[in-house]
């Protein structure tokens, strides 16, 4: 377990929808980024416009943190039930910063810290309840040692759009709050730890995973994305809407997703590079077209933005159980590709990359996210984006052009109709190398071989996993997507004992050497965010590997710093004794 | 030339004899050779059915997707090229069964193709059971009592939405039905050409002299810009009125709409990634 003194700030913020949660989360990242600190957010909220409970977790260091943690040490309740959804999290040690008006009076007789800050008087003050945010935002920019100036400079940015009137209550309200966190700041010396200040941090980026995929999508060349809203991945569709006219995508919001997924696969047959963004009830909807992408060996990228099932599930939260619905779906058998990101930079790269496999093999490309990768903010020093221009795989067609013509390695030169003298016919009906229907048996035999062929190519291109930690070694855990970061802190935290950690970016095909990998381990654990260890049973099927421990979550929210510390403790206490 | 569209080697053919699509196969090579198509430039996609097959005929580009899809896929490959000639063909089951969502919505979208719909008010394929057009009270294998729904009326449905350009032709009148194809691809924006036909296998019904007794062309007089007029014809059943019912210039098609298409006209494939847009996107996000 972590000892000494925490290297780390952490706030929560919780409150009703519609009470500005998100502005102020935006705008904290930004003023903590200014005056040099390391941060990290995480929002989860109910699927609902107005009331119920939503919050904003920050994290604030002086290193690099890109994980959620269960220990709070500032929370600031909005509203009288803010509090009720975290009482398990709120310790002697936590503040509870905030009105003693709303806060319930059993928390202060529990012994717990309330610090009587009257945010909501102050609000009215201001300029009414909706300046609440603005007051907290200011409140604790003072009590953590912010100077005012760096919270101005971060208003004016981000709320340049709004009225002139709405900005001078904004910061009127700011200035109020901040200072009354200074005044907290001096009657509570020491209550917080003191974060170095890092003077690398200017040109640092905050991104969150749709920003991530979205770039990686944009040097990936797409151009046409048609998607139908579902929670958690329409903010690529928004992403890309918002850049439409900046880089020429098409943007067409479908009327389902089976429209949505049937566009993308007309706009690739003509020359265009589409990607679709659902989430697993919206990609059931697709699955057909997947087997169209098979079937007329087209490119296609699918971004599927998980969150929990079955059916309508929890639609605003997080889960990584459709890995096999990505892998299994589709009727007949046909190569596909998928890929899990787990970092900032993986989103960008394999975003683009997802766009090249699928254009040099002509093969449907999954992109696996959760909503806890696509609305967590991170702080990072760059990404990425790669120089070498994107190459169309298309070639110019001559009179005798045949769309499916036998090759050895299963991918046949792609023509686009309009390009060339030859015309191109895909069929969905098993065809012919022109692109005739056929029943021909032999004919058949040939073009399954041809498509799956392709799978040799696909399997040796796969992304090796992430090694941290070294091989051979006494305790392995593996995990994939966006279970990265926090395994990679909770290894951080243990220190010295000998465990590695095996991050996967790419699902399927699995990389030649797991086995090889796996076999270099004593004792190993799978961590992922599902109820029945789909990734192990795929490395099982593909490696005959089983593990010896498992850490599985499935109730919506993501992966906790302490709870996989914890849970590796018990891994190599129960080793240690079996 | 219609011959231009036409294999140099013999193709099998998987109509019945006597089959309505062989008109319709017919008058729409003579339409394209007519409008000096040229078969580069022209993609035909189509959904499942006999109707379906159409493309598999005519020797041309051709995007012969799922049974229902034709639409999303003609409206993105029109989005992807504008300079493409977009023909989406397929059945009454398919584009109005089916694909029922995507004829709405692709005449609210308004993207310039041209739908033709092989309309015989029976599914041939799968051997005879109801389609959306069927009339009541036609009995079928499965509609065994008789088809209790009541008919789906494309046109009229069309005419609501106040589609860009509203038609119905019949098969077996090829040089009537040559006029109205010509006008509906030369039309700008999404343009519904519901072509009658017979189906000499499985609708025993409505035959051609069923056809001949129960159809009429539209009175000369008949101004295709009144969509009030256009409505009521579209209502009319004895006889079935064909011609061109409505025409609407007034909305933009679909392609005009796009950003990606406001300064700079080519297809999509021959664009680049813009990195200095990307550099400039890294940057804000630092801000």
């Amino acid at each position: 377990m972590q000892t000494g003194q925490p290297t780390d700030i952490s706030i929560l913020l919780s409150g009703e929808a519609g009470q500005g949660l998100q502005t102020l989360e935006r705008l904290m990242l930004g003023v903590f980024k200014r005056s040099g600190w390391y941060v990290h957010s995480y929002s989860e909220f109910m699927s609902r416009i107005r009331g119920g409970n939503n919050s904003t977790a920050l994290r604030i260091a002086s290193s690099p943190v890109d994980a959620c943690r269960e220990r709070i040490d500032i929370c600031v309740p909005f509203s009288a039930s803010a509090l009720d959804r975290f009482v398990k999290r709120i310790t002697p040690q936590t503040l509870i910063l905030g009105d003693s008006e709303i806060i319930p009076g059993r928390y202060q007789e529990q012994g717990l810290a309330v610090v009587n800050v009257p945010l909501i008087q102050m609000a009215k003050d201001a300029g009414g309840a909706i300046t609440l945010n603005m007051i907290v935002l200011g409140v604790l920019s003072g009590f953590l040692g912010v100077d005012l100036e760096l919270v101005m400079t971060q208003m004016g940015l981000s709320l340049s759009g709004t009225d002139t009137e709405r900005q001078a209550r904004n910061i009127a309200a700011a200035t109020k709050g901040h200072a009354a966190g200074v005044v907290l700041r001096e009657q509570k010396p020491g209550a917080l730890p003191a974060l170095a200040h890092s003077e690398t941090l200017s040109r640092a980026l905050l991104v969150n995973g749709i920003d991530a995929v979205g770039l990686g999508g944009l040097a990936g060349g797409c151009n046409f994305v048609s998607s139908y809203p579902m929670s958690p991945s329409t903010g690529l569709l928004v992403f890309f809407a918002r850049q439409a006219q900046a880089f020429d995508v098409v943007v067409e919001q479908a009327e389902d997703e089976i429209s949505a997924v049937n566009m993308a696969l007309g706009a690739w047959y003509a020359g265009g590079r589409a990607l679709v963004t659902t989430s697993g009830g919206g990609f059931a909807l697709m699955v057909e077209g997947l087997s169209l992408a098979g079937a007329i060996e087209s490119p296609l990228v699918i971004h599927i933005g998980q969150r929990p099932g079955p059916a309508t599930g929890l639609p605003t939260r997080t889960e990584q159980a459709d890995l096999e619905h990505a892998l299994y779906s589709g009727h007949g058998e046909f190569p596909r590709a998928i890929l899990a990101p787990g970092t900032m930079q993986e989103g960008c790269t394999l975003a683009r990359h997802a766009f090249e496999l699928a254009d040099t093999y002509q093969i449907p490309v999954i992109m696996l996210t959760d909503q806890g990768y696509l609305e967590s903010n991170h702080l990072v020093q760059g990404l990425e984006i790669g120089a070498a221009p994107v190459v169309n795989h298309l070639i110019e067609t001559d009179a005798g052009y045949r769309r499916y013509a036998l090759t050895d390695d299963g991918v046949s030169p792609r023509g686009i109709p309009g390009y060339g003298a030859g015309i191109v016919c895909a069929d969905s009906d098993e065809h012919d190398e022109g692109g005739y229907i056929t029943e021909d048996m032999d004919v058949r035999r040939a073009m399954v071989e041809k498509r799956l062929r392709k799978l040799r190519g696909l399997a040796n291109a796969a992304i090796p996993p992430t090694l941290v930690g070294k091989l051979p070694c006494t305790y392995l855990i593996v995990g994939w997507g966006s279970t990265f970061h926090v395994v990679k802190e909770a290894l951080e935290a243990l220190g010295n004992i000998d465990i590695t950690f095996l991050h996967y970016a790419q699902i399927y095909p699995l990389h030649a050497q797991t086995a090889g990998m796996l076999l270099q381990a004593r004792k190993r654990m799978i961590i992922e965010g599902n109820a029945t260890g789909q990734f192990k049973r795929l490395i099982k099927m593909h490696t005959g590997l089983d593990f010896d421990a498992q850490f599985l979550k499935f109730d919506g929210m993501p992966f906790m710093l302490e709870e996989v510390i914890a849970r590796l403790e018990d891994f190599v206490k129960e080793s240690a004794h079996a | 030339m219609p011959e231009d569209f036409d294999f140099d080697h013999a193709i099998d053919i998987a109509w019945c004899p006597g089959c309505g699509n062989f008109n319709i196969l017919k008058a729409l090579k003579n339409t394209l050779a007519e409008l000096g198509v040229s078969r580069r430039t022209l993609v035909f996609v189509s959904g499942i059915g006999q109707a379906a097959k159409t493309p598999q005929y005519i020797r041309t580009s051709y995007f012969n997707g799922l049974h229902g899809r034709s639409l999303p896929a003609a409206t993105a490959i029109k989005a992807a090229n504008p300079s493409l000639t977009v023909i989406a063909e397929s059945g009454d089951g398919c584009t109005y069964g089916e694909g029922g969502n995507h004829f709405i919505h692709t005449i609210r979208r308004n993207p310039d193709i041209t739908n033709i719909v092989h309309n015989n008010m029976v599914y041939g394929l799968t051997k005879g059971q109801a389609s959306p057009t069927s009339r009541r009270g036609f009995l079928t294998p499965v509609q065994i009592t008789g088809v209790q729904l009541e008919p789906f009326n494309p046109l009229a449905l069309a005419i609501a939405l106040n589609a860009s350009f509203v038609a119905r032709a019949y098969s077996n009148d090829v040089e009537k039905t040559q006029e109205i194809l010509a006008r509906a691809i030369r039309h700008k924006g999404y343009a519904l050409v519901d072509i009658f036909q017979p189906c000499v296998s499985f609708n025993r019904v409505n035959t051609h002299q069923w056809y001949k007794n129960h159809t009429a062309y539209l009175d000369q007089t008949h101004d295709p810009a009144d969509r009030e007029a256009a409505f009521k014809l579209s209502l009319m059943t004895d006889p079935f009125q064909i011609g061109i019912f409505f025409i609407n210039r007034e909305n933009p098609s679909f392609e005009e709409t796009l950003a990606a298409y406001k300064d700079d006209k080519r297809p999509l494939y021959q664009r680049s990634v813009n990195l200095d847009e990307i550099g400039r996107l890294l940057k804000s996000l630092a801000a």
